[in-house]
């Protein structure tokens, strides 16, 4: 496998690709969270990436670790709800298990988006099937470590793994909610994207196309 | 009542750095006491507050988790019930509580029973708009009311004809009576919470026909509280909470209160 170097520069790139995602996005997410949450998602992780591209830009990390810190602390800080600690948590872990390196490789990536997402389910304590971002983001991790387990390049690792984080995000839509607002609203949950699914699937999504 | 209170974005549960702003602002050393409600974003970045509290200054938090939505269903699996009307009655009692210097565990402790003995239900005529959002978080046609509505724009459970203020008014009695026994209790506090686009007028007119729906269940009302205090913005709506009442949990609700939302006895 061709050593993938992904050092700050890069990892800002996925970040900002992200944003931009979001942003796009804003009202269609805000738009699922109106059906079966408190119609703020959109706006809650647009205003959360808006800041941390704020904070990349003011003090430029010159580690992989401390770049996440960062951009976990500013999430926390920044966004609120649940997705406030629950995104900021998942960098968080993705920047230690990164470790203060000036760039990480394919595995250590993966790693650390595993690392990440414990941090969610630590913190959010939701399992497969209760119609929540880990739905896109578990199935997108595994995708990730059987690809390079084959050997495939991080490019075609990380498509593989989009792939896996949209189908585990259209999945959500039969779901009845378990966690979070949605699951207030009991059967009336299903037939409903989950919006926290929809904009875990734009972080993948947007790693494929930042670092593939 | 309360020391400090954080406010986040609309709708959306404040963040670590202002309640650990808060939290250390309001210490006087015996601890500090975090009533939060049921949602799971709340929960998460309380929980995040109370560690960087402890782990800062070394102050001691508990937290009380307001639950007493009975359109939730609750279960070991789900995020529970959600914290609605009670979490005013808990303000105001484990408010007066600690102003009579009680410790931090016997604050938290009458936290918990308010919330325990506690129960609330809620409907909406409209949906309200998210500022940020611009448009109304649902639709609801003029002829069609939402039961079981959270405090935060969420939609009920179900949707059903408009009917009369008697017919409403047993929508929120029923489920609140259905969840727990009032009729054991020394009586209750019957509170009528307007949604935040319902005037007084009509609060009072479903605090009437609410009253005799529970006179005929053999539940005595001894206090009442009727205003919009927890709302959902511009909704029209209203809801029940009910709170069986001991001689201890009376004489708190009853102790002198001087805040822009509850005043009496100074």
């Amino acid at each position: 496998m061709p050593a993938a170097v992904l050092d700050t520069d890069a990892l800002t790139r996925w970040l900002r690709e992200f944003a931009d995602a979001v942003a796009a996005e804003k009202q269609h997410l805000t738009q699922l969270d109106s059906a079966i949450g408190d119609a703020d998602h959109g706006t809650n992780v647009d205003r959360g990436m808006t800041a941390v591209l704020a904070a990349l830009e003011e003090t430029p990390p010159t580690t992989v670790g401390e770049m996440f810190k960062l951009v976990g602390m500013t999430l926390v800080s920044k966004v609120g709800g649940a997705s406030g600690p629950l995104l900021g948590t998942f960098f968080l872990r993705f920047g230690t298990t990164a470790g203060n390196h000036a760039s990480i490789d394919a595995a250590v990536f993966a790693a650390a988006l595993r690392a990440g997402l414990g941090g969610v389910v630590a913190r959010g304590k939701a399992v497969a099937g209760d119609k929540t971002m880990y739905d896109a983001l578990a199935p997108a991790v595994d995708a990730l470590d059987d690809a390079l387990a084959r050997g495939d390049d991080l490019g075609a690792a990380l498509g593989a793994a989009a792939e896996a984080a949209n189908d585990g995000r259209d999945a959500t839509t039969p779901m009845l909610a378990r966690k979070g607002r949605a699951s207030y609203l009991g059967e009336r949950s299903i037939g409903h994207q989950d919006p926290g699914a929809t904009s875990s699937a734009l972080l993948i999504d947007a790693a494929a196309r930042a670092l593939g | 009542m309360l020391d400090a209170a954080c406010a986040g974005e609309v709708f959306t549960s404040p963040v670590p750095d202002q309640m650990l702003a808060a939290t250390r602002a309001v210490d006087g050393g015996a601890g500090v006491l975090h009533i939060v409600k049921n949602y799971t974003g709340d929960v998460m970045n309380f929980e995040m507050a109370a560690e960087l509290a402890s782990a800062e200054t070394g102050t001691e938090v508990v937290a009380v988790v307001t639950d007493d939505d009975v359109a939730v269903q609750d279960s070991l699996y789900t995020a529970g019930r959600r914290g609605v009307g009670v979490t005013v009655l808990v303000e105001k009692i484990a408010g007066a509580a600690a102003e009579d210097g009680r410790s931090l565990a016997d604050v938290a402790a009458l936290a918990q029973r308010v919330n325990e003995q506690g129960r609330s239900m809620g409907m909406a005529l409209t949906s309200c708009t998210v500022p940020a959002a611009g448009t109304p978080t649902f639709d609801l046609p003029e002829n069609e009311m939402e039961i079981g509505i959270g405090i935060h724009g969420e939609p009920g459970r179900r949707r059903v004809p408009v009917a009369s203020a008697r017919e409403v008014a047993a929508m929120l009695v029923e489920p609140v009576l259905a969840d727990l026994d009032f009729t054991g209790s020394d009586g209750v506090l019957a509170f009528v919470n307007g949604m935040g686009a319902t005037p007084q007028i009509e609060l009072y007119l479903m605090y009437h026909e609410i009253d005799q729906l529970l006179a005929k269940a053999g539940v005595t009302v001894i206090r009442s509280l009727v205003g919009s205090y927890i709302t959902s913005l511009d909704m029209a709506g209203c809801s029940l909470t009910l709170l069986g009442l001991d001689s201890e949990l009376l004489r708190l609700w009853d102790a002198p209160v001087s805040t822009p939302g509850l005043r009496w006895g100074v």
